[in-house]
């Protein structure tokens, strides 16, 4: 998928509404961009729209009103399947094929894209490498592997084929702090030779801050604000300043220092 | 002059009407399987047939196989020969394990697995055949299972309409009061239900995905 030279966003909402299967509105005239190179972080809480927001990005939910534009191209109008393979989506229950052995599923986009199988085998080599699994690991099937070894796997099969956008459904959920905070500064050293635009959800403050380029809050399906990390952390918004306490908080208690 | 006795002095015929009896089963359980996994597999993807499709197979079930065997008498083509139709009714029965079985198992594959295939873009035609239908299999397997051991014994009842297999034996005994010959007829065809139920088992397991 050929970037677009405008410079334009490479993913924008406009004015997009989204109701629910039940009919319920969750969107009601979102607008949002996101430029090339960025990472965005979708930040909210439990129910607040993260997931949803990154399904209509590649056309898993269609707009009810409004349209989510991809490299300038309203996804409604693209063939969903050249779009959908040039977005890595990493979800959130890691949705890896129990079928399929680990370098099966990392090589799944190239391998529905025709590479040939020497290609392909190097790639997921060169992958595990990437996400600092072993080799061997790639003979293994899903159910062999710890949690936090099928993130990264995960993480893996999204970059196979190298896609100029990737999204991110809290990649590190499930994880323990140490592991979390390891994965993080991968992703970031990544991204410093990757450059891809990367849409990252999380309900975590501080991956928020470390990770992203900018911070977009959710609430309720409301786009509260859209803040780079500083200026999240000296906003005046009652609820972005709501985040800030709950996370100094647990800081200062840390420290011993609570009253 | 016993059982045992029996079978093997008629040696080739109980072999000659096992065979029948495998022919009508077999071919049955492929029919069913050939018409009954795209039922299922399109009652799982649209909900609307779900009922229909379902609801037929279902009431199918509820008739008592003599009256089926019956109905299919005076059917003209079908009529003429006894084992058409009893391998039309046979294939009737087998059809709801089989779709309930595919629907069932490709309903139970996990939506985040199901997402994570769209989301990288398989076609929807990919999905079924390189995810769904996989991991499915063994639960479609166990619906064949159902239909076979429950067909061999339904077999024996086409004999009823001159169809042959292993019931021929059963039938002749019956009207000749004869438990002996009865149990010729019984014995291998319990032993052939066991033998399938094994088999098919074992095969299932090995299809079972991890
Ligand atoms: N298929 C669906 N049918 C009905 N409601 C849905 C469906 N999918 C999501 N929702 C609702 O939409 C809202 C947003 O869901 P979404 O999954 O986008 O939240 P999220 O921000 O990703 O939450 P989490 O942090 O728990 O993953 C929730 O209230 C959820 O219950
Ligand atoms: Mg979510």
């Amino acid at each position: 998928m050929e970037q677009t030279s405008s410079g334009g966003p490479v993913i924008e909402f406009r004015d997009v509404s989204y109701n629910l299967p039940n009919g319920h509105p969750l969107f009601s005239r979102l607008n949002l961009q996101v430029a090339v190179g960025e990472t965005l972080v979708l930040l909210g809480r439990s129910g607040s729209g993260k997931t949803t927001a990154l399904k209509l990005i590649n056309h898993l939910a269609t707009p009810t009103s409004g349209e989510v534009l991809v490299n300038g191209v309203p996804t409604r109008n693209s063939d969903i399947i050249r779009l959908r393979r040039g977005i890595g989506y990493v979800i959130q229950e890691t949705g890896l094929f129990p079928h399929y052995t680990v370098e099966k599923n990392i090589g799944l986009v190239p391998r529905l894209e025709g590479w040939d199988a020497e290609r392909i085998h190097q790639r997921v080599l060169e992958l595990l490498q990437l996400v600092e699994l072993e080799p061997a690991v790639g003979s293994r099937y899903p159910h062999q592997l710890s949690g936090g070894q099928r993130q990264r796997v995960g993480v893996a099969r999204a970059l196979a084929a190298d896609p100029p956008i990737l999204l991110m459904d809290e990649p590190f959920g499930a994880l323990d702090a140490l592991t979390r905070a390891q994965l993080q500064h991968e992703f970031l050293s990544l991204q410093q030779r990757l450059h891809k635009t990367v849409v990252f959800v999380t309900h975590d403050l501080r991956e928020a801050l470390r990770l992203g380029s900018r911070i977009a809050l959710l609430e309720a399906g409301r786009l509260v604000l859209v803040l780079t990390p500083q200026e999240f952390l000296c906003s005046a918004d009652p609820l972005a300043a709501a985040y800030v306490q709950a996370f100094a908080d647990s800081r200062t208690a840390a420290h011993g220092g609570a009253p | 002059m016993n059982l045992f006795h029996f079978l093997s002095q008629n040696q080739d015929q109980v072999f000659e009407l096992t065979l029948e009896h495998l022919w009508l089963v077999g071919i049955s359980t492929l029919f069913a399987v050939l018409i009954g996994v795209p039922m299922g597999i399109l009652s799982a993807r649209r909900p609307i047939w779900n009922k229909p499709v379902l609801g037929t197979a279902n009431l199918i079930q509820t008739i008592p196989s003599l009256a089926l065997f019956g109905f299919l008498l005076p059917i003209p083509w079908l009529g003429e020969r006894a084992d058409r139709i009893a391998i039309l009714a046979l294939t009737l029965y087998a059809l709801l394990p089989v779709i309930r079985n595919t629907f069932t198992g490709i309903r139970s594959v996990d939506p985040a697995v199901v997402e994570a295939a769209r989301g990288m873009g398989m076609t929807e035609s990919q999905l079924l055949f390189h995810v769904e239908l996989p991991l499915a299999l063994s639960v479609i397997f166990s619906g064949v299972r159902i239909a076979v051991v429950v067909s061999v014994g339904l077999a024996t009842i086409a004999a009823a309409i001159g169809a042959g297999g292993l019931g021929e034996f059963i039938f002749r005994g019956l009207a000749m009061v004869n438990n002996q010959l009865i149990l010729a007829g019984a014995i291998p065809a319990a032993l052939l239900a066991l033998a399938a139920d094994f088999t098919l088992g074992w095969l299932e397991r090995r299809l079972r995905p991890r």
